[in-house]
């Protein structure tokens, strides 16, 4: 038990830069991911058919293959065609790529469950559409997004262990690196789930705060 | 102030409105008055866009719309139109996210570009105006359905409109709660304030409206002097529509 414990402290350096990579792929697919699925999300409800269309394909694709996939065709697939990405950055565009289908699609929800009539009293003082967006609708369309987009967030930090196949040097893939020299494998595995348990119970919280923030005027008087 | 010739709607191969021609002038209140369906809600919301007409022209002020042309060609003349007309909703729609206080500059500060400090001073006393005033920092949730309506109304008000357009602005109301928006927009007729009202409060749209216009199936059976219309209707459609309202009517 003592070794187990002295083992898990002597590899605490390296699982935590692997817990760093970790977050940054996270933070970096969340951040990315929700720029281009909100962009999706514009596209799907265009009145011009092929642009929703393109989005939809979008979207169909990459809800409808596994992320493992994914992945394995941008890190080994694309070198053949004289693209070639290093790891983190092959790992970052993949859970970009992903995580935008789903944000998508629930920004897409979100907005479209804003009544009509939002719109309209946004247009009957004079704002252009951008506006209206920006200033009434997504503030209205967060809060029904927020959860669903929350647990997206937190199936991506735990989906990053992925980006251990492609030689992403991130949380899981340093338990495997330690565990082949070590033979210690309950313990390291046992440590490296505790980090992603920790991680996503701090980002949970986080949520809960953000979505306690943006329901503010449910409360107050 | 408002010029509307030969304004047609189709709505999926039915006829919505049949040629509507109609002035509104300056410090004009103008009442609509007809059964569900006729088409004075549809025609309303034409006036400012809210609907896309099938042919004619709507004027307001120097702006003119060309109504057989697919608006979002002409969307910066739609914008511009839409600045000059206030709307009250049948309900509401105020933004749930905002105060009071917000709901009422945000136009002015958003649209029109006013400075933050300036467009609060306007806000407080157009919420005064209304008889909303310590309401400023309450969330619509919070207010009655009179109270949001009279939100509204300020929020109309703070885009300085040249008409403003009320469709049916009490139906959406408890009973005991329609007095204080009629009290509000008839102390908006004594300003001389231009507006168009679709309304079923017949006493109302009598006592306040200089004009009463009587809409059925899509077109204006008969119009003239609020107070003439409603003793000496002409037409038997009129009559029989004022009928009905006879035994309700305060």
């Amino acid at each position: 038990m003592e070794e187990a414990f002295q083992l898990a402290l002597d590899s605490a350096p390296f699982l935590l830069k692997g817990a760093y990579y970790t977050v940054i792929l996270s933070l970096g697919g969340m951040f990315f991911g929700l720029i281009m699925g909100f962009g999706l999300a514009l596209m799907r409800l265009s009145r011009f058919k092929l642009v929703s269309w393109i989005a939809r394909i979008y979207v169909s694709f990459f809800r409808g293959t596994p992320l493992l996939v994914q992945l394995f065709v941008i890190y080994y697939g694309l070198p053949q065609l004289g693209i070639e990405l290093d790891p983190l950055p092959a790992a970052l565009i993949g859970f970009s790529l992903n995580m935008a289908a789903y944000a998508c699609e629930i920004l897409r929800a979100a907005i479209s469950s804003i009544e009509r009539g939002q719109w309209e009293a946004a247009a009957s003082i004079g704002m252009t559409r951008a506006q209206t967006l920006r200033r009434a609708i997504i503030p209205q369309a967060m809060r029904t997004a927020l959860p669903p987009l929350g647990n997206s967030f937190i199936s991506l930090v735990k989906d990053t262990a992925l980006a251990a196949t492609i030689q992403v040097p991130e949380l899981f893939r340093q338990a495997q690196l330690i565990t082949a020299r070590t033979f210690e494998v309950f313990t390291m595995y046992l440590a490296a789930a505790l980090i992603y348990w920790i991680l996503a119970t701090v980002l949970s919280h986080l949520q809960n705060t953000l979505e306690a923030r943006v329901n503010r005027h449910d409360q107050e008087s | 102030m408002i010029v509307v010739e030969k304004l047609t709607k189709q709505f999926k191969g039915q006829v919505v409105l049949n040629g509507i021609d109609l002035e509104v002038k300056e410090g004009e209140v103008v009442a609509i008055i007809g059964p569900s369906g006729s088409g004075k809600t549809t025609f309303l919301r034409c006036l400012n866009f809210l609907e896309e007409p099938t042919s004619g022209r709507i004027k307001v002020g120097d702006i003119e719309i060309d109504g057989s042309r697919p608006l979002n060609q002409q969307q910066g003349l739609v914008r511009r139109l839409r600045q000059h007309v206030g709307f009250v909703f049948q309900n509401f729609n105020l933004f749930p996210h905002r105060t009071a206080l917000e709901n009422v500059i945000e136009g002015p500060i958003i649209v029109k570009k006013i400075p933050h400090a300036e467009a609060v001073v306007l806000g407080k006393k157009l919420l005064a105006r209304v008889g909303l005033a310590g309401k400023e920092d309450a969330y619509p949730r919070r207010l009655s359905g009179g109270q949001q309506q009279r939100v509204a109304i300020a929020r109309a008000l703070a885009m300085e409109p040249e008409v403003i357009l009320f469709d049916e602005p009490t139906s959406a109301l408890d009973p005991e709660l329609v007095g204080e928006v009629l009290a509000t927009i008839r102390s908006l007729a004594e300003e001389k304030r231009t507006m168009v009202i679709v309304t079923h409060e017949m006493g109302f749209a009598r006592d306040v409206a200089n004009r009463v216009v009587f809409f059925d199936k899509g077109v204006i059976v008969e119009q003239g002097d609020a107070k003439a219309l409603f003793a000496n209707p002409k037409e038997e459609r009129t009559k029989q529509f004022l009928s009905k309202f006879l035994n309700n009517t305060h």
